[in-house]
């Protein structure tokens, strides 16, 4: 029986699978830790891109994996944070990473708190038309009020003006560009791996599995004493906030957030990750936006029809491999016997 | 005070008379049989009093509270619970989650987002308990979509029995089930509401079952109370022998094998 | 005044072209409960085919010979070819997915929407396409002091037998009886004999016909641009969930009260358009979340 992450599996239901899982967790970190000094530095930052879309799909996945609503429009929450940043830098001169990061989780929390507000009302199909119309809204609003979001051209944030760690390092100086691009990494590692370890706990959490229940049944779940609006809402916010997170911590590396960041094809791609990955496992999404930002990389250097790849390999993904690369793998690692089922 | 008293509660849909002023009274610790033929109104009855229906018109009174309005988190909350006819399970949960979720909730531990759901050994112990008095124990980690049916009943009704109601409605514990099973599921699930003295309403099609367990028996016809009374009263009830079975007589509800 | 008057013919316009991408919309989920997310983008691929086949005639100078009439019938070209489109679709894309949850058929059909925006890319190119020749040599009729294209009006009136012809269809046909028996209860309609496949099949095919008419009309009067399929996917959208998804009337009330809404605030609230109308759904969707005319 394929791993639905869902439940105490034998190989959850153990002091001894949960001292695996954490050794596995803690060489994975050590071998990113290292990465950085074996490879040169643009493999450098597309493991950045990519662990920062890892972080993005994760948070989408809270919604679509455990709590079965599947949004079409987390653009939203990532191109929120992406201005957001962009505004505190250029409008508050604001050099404190961490007080980008702040300000853009608050200014992420706001607009997920509305947008779920309005989503959770509704599922399936609506939700999900609700979530690409509010995210249609925001994107044709940041091309209209141009002269605050600098329309197509977007809005440029240096990395040479941030400073990390309050102040303690900063990007001043000759080699500033190889310093940032090993620093940056080693910072956006440290907010990946602590994003993981929250979500971690929240899944594994009463409320993750009252999520869960809710994604299962919700009629049941109001009869087992759930708020189910509430809870989809809080989730909802969780979602977008760790969204937003990712593009929070996009911005400085890109340079420039542009209104492309809020377009429905970008969350087509959040989507697309996840799915890839395998929706209904834990570590599917992380694998997924990896492995996806690396196609995309490759792919977008061989042919302008990107869109057309991704679509057409979602279709595939969907008809013959529905548990994504995680999910299959570790179906395969079931019949091989490796893990009891 | 009794326990449930609903008031001439009324719930039509269009020209269907689901439950037509019923006035029913059920006093705390009994375990109550609600029978009649099909289409009499049990299950509306307990859709309206558990708020899977919103009442047209009447009054439910829990523990001397008006909770005809209330939402059904609330109902939960003040301590009715139901199982369900149609399996209502949490189908991608192990059976341990499924249980473990409803004392979760109960307890108002789904808040809880910073702390692991399995850590909570309270939690835990009882789940087990509960799978246990249920015969569920050895399904402990099976997935709810893969139990068999009768398994499937039983988890249902411990969904429902680990919120600790004080009123538990069970709709039809064991249709569905082999006749064979019956008898056990129905054992299983009388002695653990028996033995915590918690007050259950069954809605039930086999007399033998419903004459064997019951306290007290209430017979709906068209959506209005027909009789009610001991098993031996109805037993001897011309009029629900003819509804029920068709035939009236000493042995109408003899079986007859 | 007469501006008034242009306003309301432009939202009837624009109305007629709603109608016929939500009601395609409408029907598919009213018989086989699914939401082709790629609709939108299936209206653009009808809006693209007829403007080539139309430039292409008007290219090749055979205007002359074809004359205007002969470049109305070059019209639906785009609609039959989204139904063939459609027809493929199905059995190969949707069947396989129909005992598996709704998430799969959303997943599905977007990335089909990927896959015909960009095919559209590839196969048209980046520049807006039009036929406007047609509504060229229509000709416009005079409203008080100003002129009216006469295209508009035909537009309406397509909208308006297509609209009735699908309710006769639907309500009056021995088809449409089939299609509305499989709709209610698919395994009772098979057990009657039904071949529910080939209903399936012939409705999306229907739907999908709709969608590529909607382009079809559409294009003589505005050019075919890329992104309009996202634009006319969501505002169909509004519209079923303002008249309700699955509802024939629903779909004609919900294209007025769009297209009026849209009229009016591209007027007065230019920039904020867009947020009105989606202010409405959601308006729509807190009071009465299946829609004026819809089933729950």
């Amino acid at each position: 029986m394929a791993t639905v992450t869902t439940t105490a599996t034998p190989a959850e239901a153990g002091a001894g699978s949960f001292l695996r899982l954490l050794a596995v967790a803690i060489a994975i970190l050590v071998v990113l830790a290292l990465l950085p000094g074996l490879v040169d530095s643009y493999q450098t930052v597309l493991i950045t891109y990519g662990l920062i879309m890892a972080i993005a799909a994760l948070g989408f996945n809270l919604l679509l994996g455990y709590t079965g609503l599947l949004s079409f429009g987390h653009s939203a929450y990532f191109g929120t944070g992406a201005y957001t940043v962009a505004f505190i830098v250029r409008d508050l001169g604001a050099q404190s990473m961490e007080l980008c990061i702040v300000g853009g989780l608050v200014g992420t929390l706001l607009v997920s708190a509305l947008f779920g507000f309005i989503c959770v009302r509704h599922t399936r199909i609506f939700f999900g038309i609700l979530t690409l119309a509010l995210s249609q809204v925001l994107w044709s609003l940041a091309f209209k009020f141009f002269w605050v979001t600098g329309g197509t051209d977007g809005i440029r944030v240096a990395y040479a003006k941030l400073t990390l760690l309050g102040g303690l390092v900063d990007f001043t100086g000759p080699g500033s560009f190889q310093r940032f691009v090993f620093a940056y990494y080693y910072y956006v590692l440290g907010l990946f791996a602590l994003a993981t370890v929250i979500m971690w706990i929240i899944v594994h959490s009463p409320f993750g599995k009252a999520l869960q229940a809710i994604r299962d049944n919700e009629t049941r779940a109001a009869f087992v004493g759930i708020s189910v609006r509430r809870y989809r809402w809080i989730a909802f916010i969780i979602s977008g906030v760790f969204t937003g997170l990712a593009g929070i911590l996009w911005v400085p590396l890109n340079g420039l957030t542009t209104p492309d960041v809020l377009y429905w094809p970008f969350s087509g791609e959040i989507v697309f990750m996840s799915v890839l990955g395998g929706f209904r496992t834990f570590a599917g999404p992380i694998v997924g936006a990896i492995a996806f930002n690396y196609l995309k990389t490759y792919a977008v250097a061989s042919t302008e029809y990107w869109q057309l790849l991704v679509g057409l390999v979602l279709v595939i993904l969907v008809l013959a491999l529905p548990s994504g690369i995680v999910g299959t793998a570790s179906r395969l690692a079931a019949r091989f016997g490796k893990v009891p089922s | 005070m009794s326990l449930l008293e609903t008031v001439d509660l009324k719930k039509y849909f269009g020209d269907t008379r689901a439950v037509d002023h019923v006035n029913l009274t059920i006093e705390e610790g009994e375990f109550i049989s609600l029978v009649g033929p099909n289409g009499a109104g049990k299950t509306s009855f307990c859709n309206v009093v558990s708020a899977y229906y919103s009442a047209d018109s009447g009054k439910i009174i829990f523990r001397g509270q008006d909770v005809t309005r209330a939402s059904v988190t609330e109902r939960v909350r003040a301590g009715i619970a139901r199982s369900f006819q149609l399996v209502n399970l949490f189908d991608d949960l192990s059976a341990f989650d499924n249980v473990a979720l409803a004392i979760f909730s109960r307890d108002g531990k789904t808040r809880n987002l910073a702390a692991l759901a399995r850590r909570d050994s309270a939690v835990t112990r009882e789940t087990d308990i509960v799978l246990d008095q249920f015969g569920l124990a050895g399904k402990r980690n099976d997935i709810a979509r893969g139990l068999a049916q009768g398994e499937r009943k039983l988890l249902d009704v411990a969904l429902a029995y680990a919120l600790r109601p004080k009123l538990l409605f069970l709709d039809e514990p064991t249709s569905g089930v082999s006749t064979r099973d019956k008898g056990q599921i129905m054992d299983t699930i009388a002695s653990v509401v028996r033995s915590e003295g918690i007050t259950a309403v069954v809605v039930e099609h086999d007399m033998d079952v419903v004459f064997k367990y019951s306290d007290r028996i209430v017979v709906m016809h068209q959506g209005a109370i027909l009789a009610r009374g001991t098993p031996d009263e109805i037993r001897n009830n011309e009029q629900v022998a003819m509804i029920l079975i068709g035939s009236a007589g000493p042995d109408a509800f003899a079986r007859k094998d | 005044m007469t501006i008034f008057i242009i306003q309301v013919l432009n939202s009837l316009f624009y109305a007629a072209a709603l109608f016929l991408i939500a009601a395609g919309l409408s029907l598919i989920y009213g018989v086989m409960r699914i939401v082709n997310l790629a609709h939108g983008t299936l209206y653009a691929l009808g809006a693209y085919v007829s403007a080539w086949v139309v430039g292409g005639a008007v290219g090749h100078a055979m205007n002359g010979t074809l004359g205007l009439a002969g470049l109305l019938l070059l019209l639906p070209i785009g609609a039959i070819a989204i139904a063939a489109v459609g027809a493929a679709i199905e059995p190969t894309l949707l069947r396989p997915l129909y005992r598996r949850p709704e998430e799969y058929h959303l997943l599905i059909t977007f990335g089909l929407l990927m896959i015909i925006e960009d095919a559209i890319k590839i196969l048209f190119g980046g520049t807006p396409l039009s036929a406007g020749t047609i509504m060229d040599h229509m000709g416009s009729i005079p409203i008080g002091r100003l002129l009216y294209p006469m295209y508009n009006l035909i537009v309406v009136a397509i909208g308006l037998v297509a609209a009735l012809g699908l309710w006769w269809f639907i309500y009056r046909t021995k088809f449409g009886v089939i299609l509305r028996a499989t709709s209610q209860d698919r395994r009772m309609a098979a057990a009657l004999g039904i071949n529910v496949g080939r209903v399936y099949v012939q409705a999306f095919a229907i739907g999908c016909f709709m969608a590529g008419l909607g382009g079809a009309v559409v294009v003589p009067a505005q050019a075919a641009v890329l992104g309009m399929g996202i634009d006319a996917l969501v505002l169909a959208f509004v519209v079923v969930v303002i008249g309700g998804l699955g509802s024939l009337e629903g779909a004609l009330v919900g294209a007025l009260i769009v297209s009026l809404v849209r009229t009016a605030g591209i007027q007065f609230f230019a920039e904020i358009e867009l947020a009105v109308l989606y202010l409405i759904a959601t308006a729509v969707l807190l009071v009465r979340p299946t829609g004026l005319f819809g089933r729950a």
